[in-house]
């Protein structure tokens, strides 16, 4: 809160001791935090605007609650969920499928890409087989597995994982493989093999790339874990979703897409940190 | 007396889908300990070529290339190689950078170590020791890849237009430094660059190539009376002598 406060409504540090700016400065700095600020409580105010006039319409019937749900419902139905328990076992089991298949995503991409990487010869004859697995849309594969793996979350996982791995193989097959070839030359000719390539140049040189496709493999994930967990479970999010659907019981259904909405913020918030670390490692040392 | 280095009737070609283009043709010469030669040639002639075969990056297609009397292959580290542009990596500092080459060969020692600090002191880059890449201008850039390539004691230095990616004055000045260096240690090396003026203000032998495939069409011994300071030799009167000959050898 009081790192949001500072982002949004105080101005830069170096901004603090005034004295030390032109008055052309000074002017340029007040109107760009003019603008930051009308920005963040625009945000604010949409936000708020559309909850009171679905909340509105739900109380002057203008919109019917039993279907499209309210604020206030959905506030009720949390804290009845809360009571039981029932909403943080439910989200606990949709996050840890997903942070699990997000592990499995990324272990598996760096094998895959860095075995393209490494023989020339697999790459080209695996690429029409990995397009392919790449735009396949994964979901149709998932009444499959449950048959072959059974509805539980070995099914949830593997849809999963299926779901983000290919897109993440290809973008970071495709950074090793841009790297520049004068680099490798110069591994080379200190006489380091592909063993010294990898470690010296590709991996650290992938890092910005690595962290990039991480934020769209996490992203995926949770996409694939919904999906399995619609199909093939007895708890999480989705399952929730799907049980609600069914019977007629909307809040339960909006109120976890509410919650879906804030998990993936929660995520994206999470790369972005570790993102910014990564950045800090490379300026500092 | 042995050369150091002897390459006899190499050829290379390169192969694509399309054909087959040759790049080096019949290339004979010699280079003896402690000498400066430099390679130079119209654009796409096949200097780049000849520095990565003299590295042993690459067999040439007929030919042989001996160091020190035994096939490059095997006296790949008696060889330094040095780029166009500096190629410092941008994730490691500036020690962690020039001791690329002896991580790699698992040579990093404490004393390799107090060597490398004593070098960095040597050649003014002391104080960034522990900085980024990007905090050096290009020249001390330039001055950091070459202590990476003498860290590992090459008795051969390969200088691949090392200066053409910096503006005119830093390269006079690196230039000046880096022959200095050379030198001073007593390096035998090989530049190949476009630029005339560098190549004589710098070498003892000049080797003209023709244009692709590339031979060797003249051979000029240089002599500055005893000068080695390239900045000086360009002021001297012998210097626009070679610079004609050279000139006149590469448009023919």
């Amino acid at each position: 809160m009081k790192q949001f406060f500072q982002k949004h409504f105080l101005p830069p540090e170096d901004a603090r001791d005034r004295e030390r700016w032109s008055p052309a400065q000074r002017a340029y700095l007040e109107r760009e935090l003019l603008h930051r600020r009308q920005v963040t409580i625009l945000r604010a105010m949409i936000f708020i605007l559309f909850l009171a006039l679905w909340e509105l319409g739900a109380a002057t019937g203008a919109v019917d609650d039993f279907i499209f749900s309210s604020p206030s419902r959905i506030v009720r139905c949390f804290l009845s969920m809360t009571e039981s328990g029932a909403i943080f076992f439910h989200t606990g089991v949709t996050l840890y499928e997903t942070l699990l298949s997000f592990f499995l995503t990324i272990f598996f991409s760096l094998l895959l890409s860095i075995l393209l990487w490494s023989s020339p010869m697999v790459s080209r004859i695996l690429e029409p087989y990995l397009v392919m697995l790449n735009s396949l849309p994964k979901s149709a594969m998932a009444p499959l597995l449950i048959v072959w793996l059974g509805a539980n979350l070995k099914t949830i996982v593997v849809a999963a994982v299926s779901v983000a791995v290919f897109g993440s193989v290809m973008t970071l097959y495709t950074s090793f493989s841009q790297t520049d070839q004068e680099l490798i030359k110069l591994i080379r000719s200190f006489g380091g093999g592909k063993r010294e390539i990898l470690l010296k140049i590709l991996l650290p040189a992938s890092v910005p790339v690595i962290i990039s496709s991480m934020k769209v493999s996490l992203g995926l994930c949770l996409v694939g874990v919904i999906i399995g967990e619609f199909l093939a479970a007895d708890s999480g999010l989705g399952y929730l979703i799907i049980y609600g659907q069914q019977t007629f019981a909307m809040d339960e259904v909006v109120m976890s897409i509410v919650i879906l909405c804030l998990i993936s913020a929660l995520f994206y918030k999470g790369i972005s940190l570790l993102e910014q670390r990564a950045n800090l490692s490379r300026s500092r040392g | 007396m042995t050369p150091l280095l002897e390459v006899s009737g190499v050829s290379h070609s390169y192969h694509t889908m399309e054909g087959e283009t040759k790049a080096l043709s019949h290339i004979t010469f010699s280079i003896f300990n402690g000498e400066f030669v430099a390679v130079v040639g119209p654009s796409g002639c096949g200097k780049t070529t000849l520095l990565t075969l003299l590295d042993g990056l690459a067999a040439p297609e007929a030919g042989t290339i001996l160091v020190n009397g035994r096939p490059v292959s095997e006296a790949r580290q008696h060889i330094g190689y040095m780029f166009q542009r500096d190629r410092l990596l941008e994730w490691r500092t500036i020690l962690a950078n020039v001791s690329l080459g002896l991580e790699i060969q698992k040579r990093m020692t404490s004393q390799a170590r107090e060597e490398l600090i004593s070098m960095l002191d040597a050649y003014g880059l002391g104080e960034f020791a522990g900085s980024r890449p990007s905090e050096l201008s290009g020249g001390m850039r330039q001055r950091a890849a070459l202590i990476r390539t003498l860290a590992l004691k090459p008795d051969l230095l390969l200088l691949d237009e090392p200066f053409s990616a910096l503006d005119y004055q830093t390269r006079l000045t690196v230039c000046d430094d880096i022959s200095s260096i050379i030198r001073k240690n007593g390096k035998t090396a090989v530049l190949v660059t476009h630029d005339l003026s560098e190549a004589i203000s710098a070498a003892d032998r000049i080797l003209v190539l023709s244009s692709r495939p590339g031979t060797i069409k003249a051979e000029i011994p240089l002599d500055f009376s005893g000068e080695t300071s390239p900045i000086r030799r360009r002021n001297m009167p012998e210097f626009s002598a070679y610079f004609n000959l050279v000139w006149k050898e590469l448009k023919i």
